[in-house]
């Protein structure tokens, strides 16, 4: 219809005059019409309220439940992880802590700022709070700070409502009382990840203020380490204030995990190492135990358990003296003339006669080369060759006998095998024979290859850990296997060939090298007629450099020293090497001695040790504090970049500086380095389940 | 049909929606009850109370005449406001807009008053308007103004949900009153075109948030989204047969926001379910059935528009607010009559009441008269 029509139709309509009966008329049709809206408006209104009250009824029940209860997983103590003497090497204490929940942040800048001025937060703990936030995924909480002290955690509780995304808790925080000391061995612990998260989907996971084990021990025994989680359904108001707790659940704390480790020799070896970089093992030779196995310099799993900052990060990363390796377990060095007292028995088992002598020129002629030894000795038996280590000796009883027939014992004693240990995963280095040379580098053995193995050179590479196995079995005659867990029956091997006439050859030449006119003779102790049986070594970094090295450090041999005591009735075995230390006698020999000391004397020991300190400029946790002092305003803060977890973990795992193979004397060949294979997966160890007494409090 | 056995001035009183009243009433006065943590205070007794004092106010607004209606309509209208001007002048700031006048001895709100006031004066203005000049400019223009006036005066204060009860009121009367459909249909058209205009221009930032957020609430759980969801959980969550009386965790546990006052309805739903629902609305079925019934059945074309107007007032409130629990409308600050704690509200309901009372007695007197009774 046109609007023109219509007009006039209206028009038209419009023509007889309006009277009151027409109105009232269309009022009675129009007051119908809303009459017939109001119904329907009813209609529509039940219709809803059946929709929302019977469709949808579920929907929205749990919807208000879920708003009237609220359920916190609290967190389990973790299992502490003590010594020997049930003293704890990792513990929890008690702490007021502060995380940040990025997914409920609503103002991040501002509430950043706000925190960052009550809890006192540095420029660089701000920056790293921000880097933590970036990478951060929406569930897992960030950690602000832990070991917060009561005033600011309250100031931080009464300005919640202000700052969404902020939960201050009262919970427990790892400890490592001896800090460096134990990073290498017991791991650390950290947050964790989206990956791990992903993999193992416990809603235990992300609650804030869990760790779980990232590295050594504690991320070995991490199961059994991590207890139950208590749980708290509350109901509470909108504003969060609980009504009244429906349910309570205490967490049950995880398992303690005993080691044979003695914590105070563990810290007096680690901080005995000093400046330098190293590794001790110590192992008990009735047992298998190891008592102690440091790596130094290392980082402080106190601050790793808080969440590292980019500063300390750079620190750790930077150091060329590489703290985030662990070199007892996983740095392979040549083991230069430790080698030796291993040699002497399988020279004895070919049928050397440990009393034939050999003159010593100065060297040995092989073919057209010259091998020259350190001295000129001049004639030697198989004792005084230990006594001095006489290359000359050793070369030409290799020769005779031949490597292949040295190898097989050099593996039986520990050297380039793997032990069924917890923790860190082993490397296991080389013990080079013609099969594996064929093998890898598809050459023929060579005379002069044999030369080298024999002194603990060129192809052969050991780790610290498998040396002091080596003299611990040396040593007592047993085939001990390392331990770290304490109360389990010490497990023997098959039983050596070695007769006790020929051990006691061995024997007598390691207690000249420290008690006769050895090498060592500077490190001799006698604590009441105790004394310590050794032997150096040297291994060579660099081909063709002179013997001891000297000028810059990475070019500087290695010192080692392996020993034991006491010489007559071995108790302890033990293993040192230090990175460019130079001579074994130099540098490894006097620490070894120390340690020892401190097994049979601890108040002389302790008092040497503070009195190296007092040089050194504090223990290593002192040292660390003053280093990051002086980075803080240094040029390293500024060029600190994030850190991821990753990141970390990546570097821990590292192969670290791998020995390339070292001729000694002669220029033979350099073959590229080992590559490794994979690493087997040692079985997990049982866990001793201990009372709830070592509790935390 | 004397009843003999009841004295004369109870027996007079209409029960017939008395009853229903004082039902809704205590109903609601049971579920304020349980608001407060199982406590007639704070507001279960001062709400019964008030309900008894203005019954009593609409049983005397019942008794008065026509005449006297009509000789107060545009006095009261420009009484009232007055007191809006003064408001904006003198008012004090609450709930962040100027509202409430206080007299000393009590603090009043101009503005509920006018939404009985503008049906009065546009139903005493058709009344005066000879029939013949209902299809005319003049119908129109004099009315728009009378009801243009109050409602700008209320959203300079602002309140939004009071200005729309104004309009509607207003808006029922003109409809009511015979104006040419076209009109309707004509602002309706322009309503269309204006309306985004307003929302952008008009509106305060508030406003404007409530209106957005109610087109998609969950999109905003904890900020403005939060009345409108929690509301929903409350009446969903209550079932058909409610969560039983005083377990309401909605209301008790401070989710519901306003459970007192305009989301009383969710209050209630949550404890009485359903059932509870439909008995609210039967009540207003009653309510409103009875005050459109007195309308048609009203003497002349000035009670028939009054009756009808104060009726739709009363359906405005319920409208809007029962959309407004159940997620269907924006939030708006309107109480549901009778059950929400508040007097203004209750005082303009019963006003609303007692006039309907009012007409229905003269609709009965003179039927008496023409000895149909």
């Amino acid at each position: 219809m046109k609007f023109g029509e219509w007009r006039k139709r209206a028009r038209a309509r419009a023509k007889p005059p309006m009277s009151t009966v027409a109105l009232t008329h269309s009022f009675n049709r129009r007051s119908f019409f809303l009459g017939a809206v109001e119904g329907g408006v009813g209609l529509l209104l039940a219709t809803r309220m059946g929709y929302l009250a019977l469709f949808q009824n579920e929907k929205y029940r749990l919807a208000s439940e879920s708003n009237r209860v609220n359920l916190a997983l609290i967190p389990p103590r973790r299992g502490w992880i003590l010594d020997r003497h049930g003293s704890p090497l990792a513990s929890n204490r008690a702490a007021f802590r502060v995380d940040l929940i990025p997914e409920r942040l609503v103002h991040a800048e501002q509430t950043i700022a706000e925190l960052g001025q009550i809890l006192g937060l540095s420029e660089v703990d701000i920056r790293d709070l921000k880097d933590k936030l970036e990478k951060a995924h929406g569930f897992a909480p960030v950690e602000v700070a832990s070991r917060v002290d009561w005033d600011k955690f309250a100031a931080i509780s009464v300005r919640l409502p202000d700052m969404p995304g902020v939960v201050p808790q009262r919970g427990f925080s790892r400890y490592y009382p001896t800090g460096p000391a134990v990073g290498h061995l017991i791991g650390y612990v950290g947050t964790v990840s989206a990956e791990e998260y992903e993999k193992e989907k416990n809603p235990l996971l992300i609650t804030p203020g869990f760790k779980i084990g990232k590295d050594g021990l504690e991320k070995y025994f991490d199961t059994a380490l991590r207890g139950v989680p208590g749980a708290r359904r509350a109901e509470v108001t909108a504003s969060g204030k609980v009504v009244r707790d429906l349910e309570m659940r205490e967490d049950v704390p995880g398992h303690p995990v005993k080691l044979t480790i003695d914590g105070p020799l563990q810290d007096f070896a680690a901080r005995r190492i000093g400046l330098e970089s190293g590794a001790v093992v110590v192992i008990d030779c009735l047992t298998g135990g190891i008592l102690a196995q440091c790596s130094m310099p290392a980082f402080d799993p106190n601050s790793f358990a808080d969440g590292i900052g980019r500063l300390e990060w750079k620190l750790l990363n930077d150091d060329d003296h590489i703290p985030l390796l662990n070199k007892a377990v996983r740095g392979l060095y040549p083991p230069g003339s430790t080698m030796k007292p291993m040699a002497s028995l399988a020279l004895q088992l070919n049928g050397v006669s440990p009393d034939e002598r050999i003159n010593c020129p100065g060297g040995y002629r092989l073919g057209r080369r010259f091998f020259r030894c350190d001295a000129v000795h001049g004639s030697v038996d198989m004792r005084t060759a230990i006594e001095r280590s006489c290359n000359t000796y050793f070369w030409s009883m290799a020769h005779r006998v031949g490597y292949d027939a040295i190898a097989p014992i050099a593996k039986m004693l520990g050297l380039g095998q793997e032990f069924t240990l917890p923790g860190t995963s082993q490397r296991y280095g080389t013990i080079p024979d013609a099969a594996w040379k064929m093998r890898r580098y598809k050459q023929e053995w060579t005379a002069a290859d044999s030369l080298n193995a024999s002194i603990g050179q060129g192809y052969v590479s050991v780790s610290p850990l498998q040396l002091a196995v080596m003299t611990a079995r040396i040593a007592s005659g047993r085939n001990l296997q390392p331990s770290l867990l304490l109360g389990k029956p010490p497990v023997l091997g098959p039983a050596f060939p070695f007769t006790p006439e020929q051990l006691a050859v061995t024997h007598e030449g390691m207690f000249r090298v420290v008690n006769g006119s050895g090498t060592a003779g500077a490190s001799r102790i006698d604590i009441g007629g105790i004394k310590m049986a050794g032997k150096t070594g040297t291994a060579q970094v660099r081909a063709l450099t002179s013997r001891g090295g000297g000028g810059e450090w990475k070019g500087r041999d290695h010192s080692l020293f392996v020993c034991y005591a006491p010489a007559d009735v071995p108790r302890y075995a033990m293993a040192v090497v230090i990175e460019h230390g130079q001579f074994g006698a130099r540098a490894a020999a006097p620490i070894a001695k120390d340690v020892m000391t401190f097994l049979f004397d601890p108040p002389t020991a302790v008092e040497t040790l503070h009195a190296l300190e007092k040089q050194w400029g504090g223990n290593a946790t002192q040292r660390m504090a003053a280093k990051y002092l002086a980075a803080e305003s240094g040029p390293a803060a500024s060029t600190a970049k994030p850190v991821t977890e990753s990141q970390i973990e990546e570097a821990v795992n590292k192969a670290g500086p791998q020995p390339s193979p070292t001729a000694a004397q002669t220029g033979v060949v350099v073959p590229p380095p080992e590559t490794i294979g994979p690493q087997p997966v040692t079985p997990p160890a049982q866990v001793p389940v201990q009372s709830p007494a070592a509790g935390d409090n | 049909m004397q009843r003999t056995y009841v004295p004369a001035l109870i027996a007079r009183q209409p029960w017939h929606i008395v009853l229903p009243l004082l039902g809704l009433v205590l109903f609601g006065s049971s579920v304020l009850y349980s608001a407060a943590g199982g406590s007639l205070q704070p507001w279960a007794l001062t709400h019964t109370l008030r309900f008894l004092v203005f019954l009593a106010m609409a049983l005397v607004i019942a008794r008065i005449k026509p005449e006297m209606f009509k000789f107060a309509a545009f006095p009261a209208y420009v009484a009232i406001l007055i007191m809006l001007v003064l408001v904006e002048a003198l008012g004090f700031v609450g709930g962040g807009s100027r509202r409430w006048l206080n007299l000393g001895f009590m603090t009043l709100q101009p503005s509920e008053l006018m939404k009985p006031g503008i049906v009065l004066v546009l139903a005493r203005f058709y009344d005066l308007l000879p029939a013949g000049e209902i299809r005319g400019w003049r119908a129109m223009a004099p009315a728009l103004a009378l009801l243009g006036l109050p409602m700008a005066l209320v959203m300079l204060q602002p309140d939004l949900g009071t200005a729309l009860a104004i309009g509607f009121g207003g808006v029922v009367v003109i409809f009511l009153s015979g104006v040419p459909l076209r009109w309707f249909i004509g602002a309706g058209a322009a309503g269309l075109v204006a309306a985004p205009i307003a929302f952008f221009t008009l509106l305060h930032d508030y406003q404007r948030n409530r209106v957005l957020v109610f087109l998609d609430p969950e999109s905003d759980p904890l900020g403005t989204g939060y009345h409108i969801t929690q509301s929903k959980i409350a009446i969903g969550s209550g079932g058909f047969f409610g969560k039983g009386f005083g377990n309401g965790s909605q209301s008790h546990l401070d989710y519901l926001p306003e459970s007192h006052t305009d989301f009383v309805f969710a209050t209630m739903s949550e404890e009485w379910g359903m059932l509870g629902g439909l008995f609210v609305l039967f009540v207003f079925f009653l309510i409103l059935r009875w005050g459109l019934k007195v309308a048609q059945n009203a003497p002349d074309r000035f009670s028939r528009l009054l009756a009808a107007g104060m009726a739709l007032t009363i359906f405005f409130y319920v409208f809007i607010n029962l959309m407004m629990v159940t997620g269907m409308a924006p939030v708006v600050g309107i109480p549901l009559p009778f059950m929400s704690h508040g007097g203004s509200s209750m005082m303009t309901n019963m006003i609303c009441i007692g006039t309907i009372m009012a007409i229905e007695r003269w609709s009965g007197e003179r039927r008496g008269s023409g000895g149909l009774g």
